[in-house]
């Protein structure tokens, strides 16, 4: 072996390796007002979650077993949001703890501000108008498409609450057909049941 | 109508992307180029310009060699504000147990020999040895052209064989 091939190799292998792991950029970050989408996952009794939170709110929840792919979700947000998307768990406490009072019946409301940038139109409205359904309770497609301002517009409803960004916290699972039937649900019907059950409210 | 030039939307991925991809291997770079005691606030420097800057990248063809020309401007800028800071010997005690010479740092052996290296020969090795970059990607990084590139690695060894061999 060559001295400059012996070189090469220790320049290789006696790389200087940081003393510590990278420092965290969240907290730099914040300062600047760089951090536009701050996202974590959590688990669940309906799976695991995916949570992301704007300065604004909370922009998106996602179920992530049997639903949706991270890398997919993450993606959509970069491109529909913001490009500055970073994992950021701590900035993500409000809402985990609310969830956790919720699926264990602690907690009725959400006290979380919302960002709701990924919907507009009349789909912003139906999920507006879902968002003041009570605790508990349930109702139809139909009334809710009125609610909203449409009362025919019943199936541009459903596909609006299907597409819901925020299941779970605007209760999407509180709306049934209106012959008592479960309808549909954006995590599945399994997840629609255990919700609520856990609201203590009777399905078809 | 007028034709109007529509730029193509840049699929830019979520920024967690190239933090997971690249962090390390920058971190890696900094400590390097500036030393393990400066890396960190060069790494941080690094990653919020990057941050800042994203948006409105208008190629993503190519995010690791923009990341590392990122840190390699901060660490130009570092090396150069280090030089234009007064030495003062009341400093001293304040920063002794931070800066540590290359002596304290005896198992990089080679490495503190490359510190004394030109800025530009230490950057092209640290981005070949230590980012495993070829030399497309250091020409990239250092905006020079790929003979440059081989030249300041060329350079670098050849000085390293002369200490070596002294």
């Amino acid at each position: 072996m060559s001295i400059s091939d012996q070189i090469e190799r220790a320049l290789r292998q006696s790389a200087p390796m940081p003393a510590q792991d990278p420092p965290d950029l969240i907290a730099a970050a914040s300062a600047a007002g760089l951090l536009d989408v701050a996202y974590a996952t959590l688990d669940s009794p309906v799976g695991k979650l995916l949570l992301a939170v704007t300065p604004r709110g909370l922009v998106r929840l996602a179920y992530l077993e049997g639903g949706e792919d991270e890398a997919d979700v993450l993606e959509q947000l970069a491109t529909k949001v913001s490009p500055r998307v970073l994992a950021a768990p701590a900035r993500l406490d409000d809402p985990r703890r609310e969830l956790d009072q919720y699926f264990a019946g602690r907690r009725r409301d959400f006290d979380l501000p919302l960002d709701w940038q990924l919907t507009r139109g009349f789909a912003r409205r139906v999920l507006e108008a879902t968002s003041r359904i009570p605790y508990g309770s349930t109702t139809t497609y139909k009334s809710v498409a009125a609610e909203a301002g449409n009362e025919r517009a019943f199936r541009a409803a459903g596909n609006a609450l299907g597409s819901n960004p925020i299941p779970i916290i605007v209760p999407c699972h509180r709306i049934l057909h209106s012959g008592g039937g479960l309808g549909g649900y954006t995590g599945g019907l399994d997840r629609k049941r255990v919700l609520l059950a856990v609201e203590g409210a009777t399905a078809g | 109508m007028p034709r109007r030039h529509v730029s193509s939307p840049v699929n830019l991925p979520p920024f967690q992307q190239l933090l997971d991809d690249y962090g390390r291997d920058v971190h890696r770079f900094l400590s390097a180029t500036v030393g393990r005691t400066d890396a960190d606030d060069c790494y941080q420097e690094t990653w919020v310009a990057a941050l800042r800057a994203y948006p409105k990248l208008r190629d993503a063809s190519n995010l690791r060699s923009w990341i590392f020309t990122v840190a390699h401007r901060k660490a130009i800028d570092h090396v150069r504000s280090r030089r234009r800071a007064p030495v003062l010997a009341g400093n001293v005690p304040e920063t002794a147990d931070r800066r540590a010479s290359p002596l304290e740092e005896p198992d990089e052996g080679l490495w503190s020999l490359v510190r004394e290296l030109p800025t530009k020969q230490r950057t092209a090795l640290a981005l070949r040895y230590v980012a495993d970059a070829g030399y497309d990607e250091i020409s990239a990084v250092m905006g020079t052209s790929e003979d440059a590139a081989r030249r300041n690695v060329h350079e670098a060894l050849k000085r390293l064989r002369m200490e070596y061999e002294q």
